[in-house]
C-alpha cells in the first residue's frame, strides 16, 4: 500500500500512527513536495488484518518478540504460559528503566498471556530513547507509536 | 479527467513501512529456523478421525529411539493434542533470546501445541471484532502457524513432524510459509469414505509440489472394512507404509520412522 499525491505526482511519506479508538488504526502520510497531508483510516476489521500479518505500518522500530502476534492476539492464553526468565524479567523490572507505581499497576492489568511481552516492549522502547522511567502516559504514547493495537 | 496514475511498482521512493520487506523477513525467520531441520514433514489426511495425530507422537518416539531427534508442530490450532500424546510437562515454555523453548515430551521428542498456551478447557479465541470473526480469523491462524515456525528453537531435528488438522488449509498455509512444500505422509482408515476425503488432500498437496512420503492405513483389524491405503497407494504410485492395527507393536512404528 502507497500513497502517492496526485497533484504532485509523488509518493507520500509515512509520517505518523495513531491507535484513536473504536479499534481504529491511523496513519498519515505527507508529500514531500506540496506538504499536503492525508490520514489512513482502518476499521476494526482490516485493523486486525494489519495484526495479523504481523506487519506494523510505519515499519518496525523495536525488534520481533517471540509468538508475538499469538500472544498479542489470543484472548484464552493461560496466564502462566510462558517463563520469561529471569535475566529478561529482571532487566525489564530492574533498575533501568524503572516502572513508576501506576505504571506498575497498568501493568498488573495486562492478562497475565501477554503481560512478559509488553513488559519487554515498554522496557525496550524507553531504554532505546533514554528513558528513565515508564509512566502511563509512557505506555500511551509506546503502545499508539509502535502500533500495539489491543496491549 | 481521467487520473493517469502510475503503478504500485512505479513508486519507488524509500518507503518506511517497508511492509513487503517486514512479510520477506518473516519468510526468512523461518527459513533459518527450519535449516537446521533435515525434513519437514506433514502428517495430513484431509480426513478427521483418522488418527494423524496418533500416528504423529508413535512416529516421533519410534525417531527420536532410533537416535533421529524429532520435534512435532501441533498444527491442529483448534483441537491440539500433541501435548497430552506425548505427555510433555504443565510447566511454561521459556522464552530465552528471540525464540520459545519448545517442551519435551516422551522420549524426548520437542513438542509445540495450543495447549501449551490454552487456559484448560477454553477454546482457542482472538481479540478483536465481535461480528463477523471470520473475516480475519483464518488469518491469525496463518500467523500462529508462521511464529510455531520461525520463533520456537527447534534445534537440530532429524525431522519436524507437522500434526495438520483435518481439511487443506493448513496445509496450503504451511506450504506458503516454508521455503519448499514439506514431505507429506498420508494417514487414511481403511472405509471408502475415508479413501474419497484422502484422495482429494494427497491430491492438492502432489499438485503443489509435495513428494508424498506414503500411506498409513491405520485402525486396520477392527469394524472399519475396505482397502483405502491399498487403492490410494497404487492410485498415486507411493509406498503403502504401514497397515496400523489396534494396538500396534512398537516395532512397526520403528520400520515406519526408516521410511520417512
Amino acid at each position: 500500500m502507497k500513497f502517492l499525491c496526485v497533484e504532485c505526482d509523488k509518493q507520500m511519506a509515512f509520517e505518523e500512527r495513531a491507535l484513536p479508538g473504536d479499534g481504529t488504526l491511523a496513519a498519515s502520510f505527507r508529500c514531500p513536495q506540496c506538504g499536503r497531508v492525508v490520514a489512513m483510516l482502518t476499521n476494526p476489521y482490516e485493523t486486525q488484518l494489519v495484526a495479523s500479518l504481523g506487519v506494523k505500518i510505519g515499519g518496525r522500530t523495536i525488534s520481533e518478540q517471540p509468538l508475538e502476534t499469538v500472544r498479542g492476539a489470543v484472548a484464552t492464553g493461560r496466564a502462566d504460559a510462558f517463563d520469561e526468565g529471569a535475566g529478561d524479567a529482571g532487566r525489564a523490572a530492574g533498575a533501568f528503566p524503572s516502572w513508576s507505581p501506576e505504571a506498575q499497576e497498568r501493568l498488573a492489568r495486562v492478562p497475565g498471556f501477554v503481560r512478559g511481552m509488553v513488559k519487554r516492549i515498554y522496557a525496550e522502547y524507553a531504554r532505546d530513547r533514554g528513558i528513565a522511567e515508564i509512566t502511563p502516559d509512557l505506555m500511551d504514547t509506546a503502545r499508539s507509536e509502535l502500533g500495539l493495537e489491543g496491549m | 479527467m481521467p487520473l493517469n496514475i502510475r503503478t504500485y511498482h512505479d513508486l519507488s521512493e524509500p518507503d518506511r513501512s517497508g511492509l513487503l520487506d517486514q512479510v520477506l523477513e518473516q519468510r526468512r525467520r523461518v527459513a533459518a529456523r527450519m535449516e537446521s531441520v533435515g525434513r519437514v514433514v506433514a502428517v495430513m489426511s484431509g480426513k478427521g478421525g483418522v488418527g494423524k495425530s496418533f500416528v504423529t507422537a508413535r512416529l516421533a518416539r519410534a525417531l527420536q529411539r532410533s537416535g533421529r531427534p524429532a520435534g512435532v508442530l501441533d498444527a491442529d490450532l483448534n483441537g491440539p493434542t500433541a501435548a497430552r500424546l506425548l505427555e510433555t510437562p504443565s510447566t511454561p515454555l521459556a522464552i530465552r533470546g528471540d525464540a520459545v523453548i519448545p517442551a519435551t515430551g516422551v522420549e524426548g521428542v520437542r513438542v509445540l501445541s495450543m495447549a501449551h498456551l490454552l487456559d484448560d478447557g477454553r477454546p482457542l479465541a482472538f481479540h478483536g471484532p465481535e461480528a463477523d470473526r471470520f473475516v480475519w480469523r483464518g488469518a491469525m491462524e496463518a500467523a500462529a502457524l508462521r511464529e510455531f515456525l520461525a520463533d520456537v528453537a527447534w534445534g537440530s531435528l532429524d525431522r519436524l513432524l507437522v500434526d495438520l488438522p483435518p481439511g487443506l488449509g493448513r496445509f496450503e498455509e504451511l506450504a506458503d510459509l516454508l521455503p519448499a512444500p514439506p514431505a507429506v505422509l498420508t494417514v487414511t482408515i481403511p472405509t471408502p469414505e475415508s479413501a474419497d476425503a484422502v484422495r482429494r488432500a494427497l491430491r492438492a498437496a502432489v499438485e503443489r509440489g509435495a513428494t508424498a512420503l506414503g500411506v498409513v492405513e491405520n485402525m486396520v483389524g477392527g469394524q472399519f472394512r475396505g482397502s483405502a491405503g491399498e487403492s490410494l497407494a497404487a492410485e498415486f504410485g507411493i509406498p503403502l507404509l504401514a497397515r496400523v492395527p489396534f494396538d500396534p507393536p512398537d516395532a512397526l512404528w520403528s520400520a515406519l520412522a526408516g521410511h520417512v
